[in-house]
């Protein structure tokens, strides 16, 4: 098992210029570990992170988008990973941060907590590889690996909760950050 | 079929002023026949096919923040069902989401408020609450307004419904 925070401080030293997408824990994360305008988390409802990142690699496909999911949020768009498997972006890399609970909602388990194999759905849904890791140091080995991968590409990372950080959903959902994104894309 | 009143080639040419080459959809059993299957082997176009509606809102809101604009196809009973998105995203998030929904069940020339279908019945009213302009298309004759909501939602920022009153030819 990961903490968190620092699967994505390791992330973060390998950042290029990479869309990041990402939702609740991760999303407040990721704004303070690796602050860019090309953090996109104005997903607006849960389970949709996947799907606003495919919309970004269908209208950018020379830019990698890397999606930050959360469990609970993609079992409410399950058929997200069938539209993603069906369009095969190979700039699309969902990183599924696996806690195995709803977090933000008070820690409720998830159903069937610890008997669910993402990479099996994504296996089936058509993402071309797939990865299931729970070690920091495998992460930081594979990381360059899995940015190169033709996409689409799953990777299931086993985590829990790290140092905790200062909360600002009013910077999640900020219109004048998402120009702010749209712009510095649209330069990119 | 020169006298009938809606053809799917009226909708097209619209998309096509308005710059629209993605088309995010789920298969509407108002559309689907005439106009999605025709989009769907029209090499202009790029169909993104969802497996549920919600995912659709955002997939236009992604291509969105990617510069791209887009419309997104479902039947009145998926914009039920993705009305929390709809409101989290389009609404409140301020995506210029423009939705073409299929009115399955309406009565021809019968206004949706009017309609004894239930389902149907209520759109508009849902529109109006949550601050969705909407247009009804039914003729030829109405589908230069898909033109202009399509304009009008990008330039505000701001989602659309255009709502689809009988099947298109």
């Amino acid at each position: 098992m990961m903490k968190r925070d620092e699967m994505l401080k390791a992330f973060a030293r390998r950042r290029k210029d990479e869309i990041v997408v990402a939702v609740y824990m991760a999303a407040q994360e990721i704004t303070h570990i690796s602050p860019s305008e090309l953090n996109y988390t104005f997903v607006g409802a849960m389970g949709q992170g996947s799907s606003h990142a495919l919309g970004l690699a269908l209208g950018r496909p020379d830019k990698k988008v890397i999606v930050f999911d959360g469990d609970g949020s993609l079992l409410m768009n399950l058929g997200s990973l069938v539209t993603i498997g069906n369009q095969a972006p190979k700039n699309y890399v969902h990183c599924l941060c696996e806690n195995g609970c709803y977090e933000t909602n008070g820690s409720v388990p998830l159903p069937n907590a610890g008997n669910i194999r993402f990479t099996e759905f994504a296996k089936t849904a058509g993402y071309k590889k797939t990865y299931e890791i729970s070690e920091l140091g495998e992460w930081e080995r594979k990381l360059p690996e899995i940015l190169n991968q033709e996409g689409p590409v799953f990777v299931a990372l086993k985590v829990e909760p790290g140092e905790a950080y200062p909360e600002n959903f009013p910077r999640l959902y900020s219109l004048e950050h998402r120009e702010k994104f749209r712009q510095t894309l649209a330069k990119s | 079929m020169a006298d009938y009143p809606l053809t799917a080639a009226a909708i097209k040419n619209e998309f096509k002023r308005a710059g629209i080459h993605f088309v995010v959809a789920l298969p509407d059993r108002v559309t689907s026949h005439h106009l999605l299957k025709g989009l769907l082997a029209d090499p202009d176009y790029k169909v993104v096919q969802v497996c549920k509606e919600d995912e659709g809102v955002s997939i236009c809101s992604g291509l969105y923040a990617a510069g791209h604009k887009s419309v997104l196809m479902m039947q009145y009973t998926g914009f039920l069902d993705s009305i929390n998105s709809i409101r989290g995203i389009a609404v409140e998030g301020k995506f210029p989401v423009c939705i073409i929904v299929g009115l399955l069940g309406k009565e021809p020339d019968v206004a949706p408020a009017q309609s004894k279908k239930y389902g149907v019945k209520i759109i508009e009213p849902i529109c109006d609450v949550m601050g969705i302009e909407h247009h009804l298309i039914e003729r030829d004759a109405d589908t230069p307004k898909i033109y202009s909501a399509i304009e009008k939602s990008f330039a505000s920022s701001s989602p659309s419904a255009i709502l689809i009153g009988r099947e298109p030819r």
